[in-house]
């Protein structure tokens, strides 16, 4: 069984934390995958840096931009990874824009990820429709879970049939925004939050977006499995470094 | 072959819709209403009504005498130039801001490189009595300082790009941005022939008036519709898509699309993104793009601001990878050189983007007889500064 499904059938919410590779430095991937997993978040999400990246507001932009002068590129991050599944046993998902993907060839990328023991991919440029129709035998083919977005604008509809094509958990973004915008949740996201949860879907609901402290937290996994932090962990990255990841992973879930 | 978009939104192989789910439901009634909009006879009626009265169409097809002279060819001139805020831009601004208060739309958001679409979205906005907010590249606002005062003179909003490399790709990434977290009452005006379906083609069938025009002109001037060639230069590509637009099916007549090549297309510094570019993805449509061989999106560079794009629309790139159209690549020196020739032979003052298309009658030849028209798709006060400093007029 995928990593992914087997963590969601875990009795608990699920922290996961989403950071850029190659940030702050170059060579900074693995130890802070590695720290991530020793303070003990269930799930982690490797960003990889692009050029131009249209769902993220300023913070994890500031990050690409980073690690790209650092160096990183798609054939470093496998590099870098190609061990990783001998220190780390959690589920691993890339996330990215499609443009690298396409370069380094879909196919490609796929069975290096599969060599590797990536679990999943999350391409927020990737749609539905063109995925289906191009790019989804390959995926299974090498096992690889694709994750949908959600937002408060997606209609019932169309998040049936995003559940319906997905195996694995349904990425639901909190509300109208880039990532790192919002601050706290308002009335219209709890409403949002439970409208979704009467639907039923057949993918739990992992919350994205907003997420930054232990409220913000608790308050996106009152009715959905999980919640994904990336902007609040990459400001606590640039501040404080890798030695600040315990106590901020401690601060989120005491 | 099909050179227009399929149900698909595709030109062959280029095109689509490759956007984050945060701008779906955006897109999507975008592409449910537009060309149901666009067919109202009330739509048409506004619409053509203001080309008429505001913004002064039809553009002259002008008969350029001594230039035809010069290159021994048949040279007839779009004057786009001529229409109100200088370029060809506002055909395409006030059709969008009809379908935008079509669809209930309120607040305008767009993106400009060197200002010339943001001053066609901001006089639209003050026609319109709506919310305008135009989001431009930190360097572009220092270098192109008269056309941020226009904005601001008209009452739009001018939102500094401060991300990546701070000119038009940035821009675009932060009109996007704002659309992500304003789904509700906004439009975004693109002001090319770019972007996810179906920008670009709801853009070209308000850019086809041009072509639409032009046959009726040349019907008029040589008593047929159909020219050998039409030449327009591309960045995105939106005057060549309208001038092209009615002979894309038109076997006999030439397509002849101009990028920039900036210092040489080998040097670079260059923006000739069908000589250089590869598939891609940007802004949400794959097309041909600029990038590094690791998929990052690259600046491109070119003496013209509104050439200065790593893309190009996918209707161009299909239209190069098919060979219906024929690219050539001019210099930022040819073209300089060839819109100061327009000057001292026409008195006509052409943009810098619409230099280069000029520029390609030195080795480009024609036959005698040949009717060639060149979209001169802007005028060129906007680039008096780059004229003064290039050619040492002060």
């Amino acid at each position: 069984m995928n990593r992914i499904n087997k963590k969601l059938q875990e009795d608990k919410k699920l922290l996961s934390i989403y950071f850029t590779a190659g940030y702050p430095k170059l060579e900074d991937t693995v130890p802070v995958l590695e720290e991530l997993v020793k303070s003990g978040v269930d799930m982690i999400e490797i960003g990889l840096p692009f050029s131009d990246p249209l769902a993220d507001g300023p913070t994890i932009q500031e990050s690409s931009t980073t690690a790209l002068k650092n160096g990183m590129t798609t054939a470093k991050l496998f590099d870098q990874i190609k061990d990783i599944r001998k220190t780390v046993d959690i589920p691993l998902i890339v996330m990215g824009y499609f443009n690298p993907m396409l370069q380094y060839g879909v196919e490609k990328f796929c069975k290096a990820c599969s060599e590797i023991g990536i679990d999943g991919l999350i391409m927020p440029d990737l749609p539905l429709a063109e995925y289906e129709e191009h790019y989804k035998a390959t995926f299974e083919k090498y096992d690889l879970k694709m994750v949908f977005l959600i937002t408060p604008q997606t209609s019932d509809k169309r998040i049936k049939q995003i559940d319906t094509a997905s195996d694995g958990f349904i990425y639901m973004v909190s509300s109208a925004s880039t990532t790192g915008k919002t601050s706290g949740f308002s009335n219209v996201q709890r409403d949002y939050f439970e409208r979704i949860d009467a639907l039923n879907l057949k993918n739990p609901q992992i919350v994205g977006f907003g997420i930054k402290d232990e409220e913000t937290f608790k308050a996106a996994t009152k009715t959905a499995k999980g919640a994904i932090i990336g902007s609040a962990f990459i400001k606590m990255l640039t501040e404080k470094g890798i030695e600040g990841i315990s106590s901020f992973i401690k601060s989120i879930r005491p | 072959m099909n050179y227009n978009v399929n149900e698909k939104g595709y030109y062959g192989d280029f095109g689509g819709a490759y956007i984050p789910e945060m701008l779906y439901p955006n897109v999507e009634e975008l592409r449910q209403n537009y060309i149901k909009v666009m067919q109202e006879p009330d739509f048409q009626k506004e619409f053509k009504e203001l080309l008429k009265e505001y913004v002064g169409r039809p553009t002259p097809l002008y008969y350029a005498k001594r230039f035809s002279e010069k290159y021994g060819t048949k040279v007839y001139l779009k004057r786009e130039d001529l229409c109100h805020t200088g370029a060809h831009k506002v055909n395409n601004t006030i059709g969008q801001i009809l379908m935008a208060k079509r669809l209930g739309k309120n607040r305008i958001i767009a993106e400009t490189g060197a200002g010339q679409h943001g001053v066609a979205t901001a006089t639209v906005c003050a026609l319109m009595g709506l919310e305008c907010i135009v989001y431009m590249g930190a360097i572009d606002i220092k270098r192109q300082a008269p056309n941020v005062a226009r904005m601001k003179m008209l009452g739009a909003t001018v939102v500094s790009a401060e991300s990546g490399s701070k000119t038009l790709k940035d821009a675009t990434n932060e009109a996007i941005r704002d659309w992500i977290n304003n789904p509700t009452d906004t439009h975004y005006i693109i002001g090319s022939v770019v972007g996810p379906h179906p920008y670009p083609d709801m853009v070209a069938r308000f850019q086809s008036v041009i072509s639409e025009e032009v046959k009726k002109q040349l019907l008029e001037k040589e008593g047929r519709e159909n020219p050998d060639y039409v030449v327009a230069c591309v960045g995105g590509g939106s005057n060549a898509a309208g001038i092209f637009y009615h002979y894309l099916d038109k076997p006999e007549v030439g397509i002849i699309a101009v990028e920039a090549a900036g210092k040489g297309i080998h040097s670079g510094e260059s923006a000739a993104t069908s000589a250089l570019g590869k598939e891609g993805i940007i802004h949400g449509s794959k097309t041909l793009l600029m990038q590094t061989d690791d998929g990052q999106i690259t600046e491109p560079y070119s003496i013209s601001a509104g050439l200065d794009y790593p893309g190009v629309g996918p209707m161009h790139a299909h239209l190069f990878r098919s060979g219906r159209g024929e690219f050539i690549s001019v210099t930022d020196a040819d073209a300089m050189q060839a819109g100061l020739d327009l000057c001292k032979l026409e008195g006509i003052i052409p943009a810098i983007e619409s230099s280069h298309a000029l520029a390609i009658f030195e080795d480009r030849k024609f036959r005698k007889d040949d009717v060639v028209v060149v979209n001169l798709s802007g005028r060129g006060d906007k680039d008096l500064n780059t004229y003064i400093e290039y050619f040492d007029l002060a």
